[in-house]
């Protein structure tokens, strides 16, 4: 286990390394002078120069990296063009409303998915089977922007039950909050319901063909019990961890959603940075969520070890 | 008995059917596949004869016609400034197959070879490429697409380059697992022991077993870079106006889904309809090229 821990954190190092090498070249890919181009149109000559220092442009790349790695490790993420806010705080500021989203999103994806990999696997070749892996299907090949215009379509426009946008705090409202995130998240969590379908049923599979289920059923054990006592509880691992890996989809399809439902979130500043040129904003993203994602799946990983007794030791 | 074996002859397959023929056999089984390849078939030939098949030209407005709900002039109904959406629905596919076609070489391009020296060659070669690989993986797909696109600048060539390289990282791992299968087999090992040139042995012997999953992939990611044109359209960093995208269709449309709801129908559906038949044909591809991975 230790073992296992210090080679994982072996890797964990030098990727964390291209992730920065990665984002910081990021800003080498804008065409010209990138002062001018963070200086926005006016192109203030003082704006310019000031970003010439603090950007380090005129010293050699490999020291403008360092320079900024090092800003990145005291927490300095660099401000907006646009607000002159650090970009830290606007990151802090959005991103409760993306982890509720995303939470909501994978507790209906897992309320949809598990049941439909255990109907369709306990049913193999029958109607339940099919139907569910026609659904798991139709959930990956859904675009979820073009889901939630027709969800706002018919609970907002037609039948009126839900707001079609508009973020309430569910610490001001919370019943308010939830009407307004129950179509978002059900967008967001269809497509890993459908991911998490297919797992269920091939762990399921799996396990049932299994020599202790077999002596489960030979003992006159209800079906029921065999399927969901002794048969799920050892399907569940590799569900949950190749589960964790669906979060990449998650936080993708988190921006969609969020510019679907106008939530103001992580998707939004990401793509409202984008328009507004802020460039700074939009490095800051991408590696808080490639942090985030390499995290969450250390995490996943270390569960795993943790409910697998056989692979302690 | 000689007409015992003259039946069992005729079962037989013919000797000169190759892994491709068989492959092909046995995808001919699968309707769901089959149903695929004809719906991908006809998207693409709706995208090359677009300027004939269109009833209209896709980008002509029409200040007479604006949001008119769908009739027997406008089939599928015109849109905020009166353009024939059924005429940027066809033109449309032209943006999202070739996305899909465009960004998926690129990955293949770039990834197959990254794949095939990191698996060969191994060392300290394979720990640099894994380590840059797992960081490209770090970065969710679509933000990462975003990131390149909007550093880029907008446009749908930048767009097919951003989802080329953001796919990339999967071709190399799965390049690079398939080669550390495969080099340990005794014909690899004979093609080294008759002395061949490790670039000869790569490209001769390593790389034609390997193709099979490669191109199962290659069409689960056409599935992908067309969803993945269309959300970066949809988010105005694709293709740009006026030139039609089911994505930036449906951008638009989202802002009149109260009063003109077929703007928003049917190109979602037409991104709907080419994904599902991209997946369902990647899903009979592989069972019938690598029956072990089902």
């Amino acid at each position: 286990m230790f073992e296992y821990l210090v080679r994982r954190l072996a890797t964990l190092l030098p990727t964390l390394v291209f992730v920065s090498i990665l984002v910081f070249g990021l800003q080498q890919l804008l065409p010209g002078d990138p002062a001018k181009i963070l200086a926005g149109e006016e192109q203030d000559p003082a704006v310019v120069a000031y970003l010439r220092g603090k950007l380090h442009l005129d010293e050699p790349l490999p020291l403008r990296y360092a320079y900024w790695v090092v800003g990145v490790l005291r927490g300095d993420l660099g401000e907006s063009i646009r607000t002159q806010q650090p970009v830290r705080e606007l990151i802090v500021q959005k991103l409760p409303v993306t982890v509720e989203l995303a939470l909501l999103a994978f507790v209906i994806a897992l309320a949809i998915g598990i049941p439909a990999g255990i109907a369709s696997a306990v049913g193999q070749g029958t109607v339940w089977d099919y139907g569910a892996n026609a659904i798991a299907l139709w959930g990956l090949s859904t675009p979820n922007f073009w889901l939630g215009i027709l969800m706002i379509l018919l609970f907002s426009v037609q039948l009126g039950w839900l707001p079609a946008s508009g973020y309430v705090s569910p610490f001001e409202d919370l019943g308010a909050n939830l009407r307004a995130m129950v179509m978002p998240a059900f967008v967001l969590g269809n497509a890993i319901a459908a991911v998490l379908m297919r797992h269920t049923r091939s762990a399921m599979l799996h396990v049932l063909s299994s020599d202790y289920v077999r002596t489960a059923r030979a003992k006159g054990l209800a079906e029921r019990s065999v399927v969901l006592k002794h048969a799920l509880r050892n399907a569940l691992t590799p569900i949950i961890t190749l589960g964790a890996l669906e979060l990449g989809t998650l936080l993708s399809g988190a921006v969609l959603t969020e510019q679907v439902f106008t939530i103001p979130g992580f998707g939004k500043l990401i793509v409202d940075a984008v328009f507004n040129r802020d460039y700074s904003v939009v490095q800051g993203v991408v590696l808080i969520t490639a942090s985030a994602y390499m995290a969450l799946n250390l995490l996943a990983d270390l569960a795993y070890f943790l409910v697998n007794p056989r692979l302690r030791r | 008995m000689s007409a015992v074996l003259a039946v069992n002859a005729a079962r037989q397959p013919a000797p000169a059917a190759g892994p491709w023929r068989r492959a092909w056999r046995r995808l001919r089984q699968r309707r769901s596949a089959l149903f695929g390849l004809g719906v991908v078939l006809v998207f693409i030939a709706l995208a090359l004869f677009a300027p004939w098949v269109a009833p209209q030209d896709p980008i002509a407005t029409s200040w007479g016609a604006i949001r008119k709900a769908p009739s027997a002039e406008h089939w599928f109904g015109t849109d905020e400034i009166g353009r024939d959406v059924l005429s940027r629905l066809i033109w449309g596919a032209r943006a999202s197959l070739l996305a899909g076609v465009v960004s998926v070489s690129i990955s293949l391009l770039l990834g197959v070879p990254i794949g095939l020296a990191a698996g060969f060659l191994g060392g300290a070669v394979d720990s640099v490429i894994s380590r840059i690989t797992d960081a490209f993986l770090a970065c969710p797909f679509l933000i990462l697409a975003i990131a390149l696109a909007a550093f880029l600048g907008p446009s749908l060539a930048n767009a097919m380059i951003a989802i080329g390289v953001s796919a990339t990282p999967v071709f190399v791992r799965l390049t690079r697992a398939q080669v550390i299968n495969v080099k340990v087999e005794d014909y690899i090992e004979a093609a080294r022991a008759i002395g061949n040139w490790p670039l000869r042995i790569v490209l001769r012997h390593v790389l034609p077993n390997v193709t099979a999953p490669l191109i199962v992939q290659a069409t689960l990611a056409l599935a992908a870079a067309v969803i993945a044109e269309a959300s970066l359209s949809f988010l105005g960093l694709g293709q740009q106006p006026p030139a039609p995208s089911w994505g930036s269709m449906l951008n638009t449309a989202k802002n009149y889904v109260d009063n003109a709801p077929w703007m928003a129908i049917w190109p979602g559906l037409s991104i709907f309809t080419l994904v599902l038949s991209f997946n369902l044909l990647g899903d009979g591809l592989r069972d019938a090229l690598d029956p072990r991975q089902r």
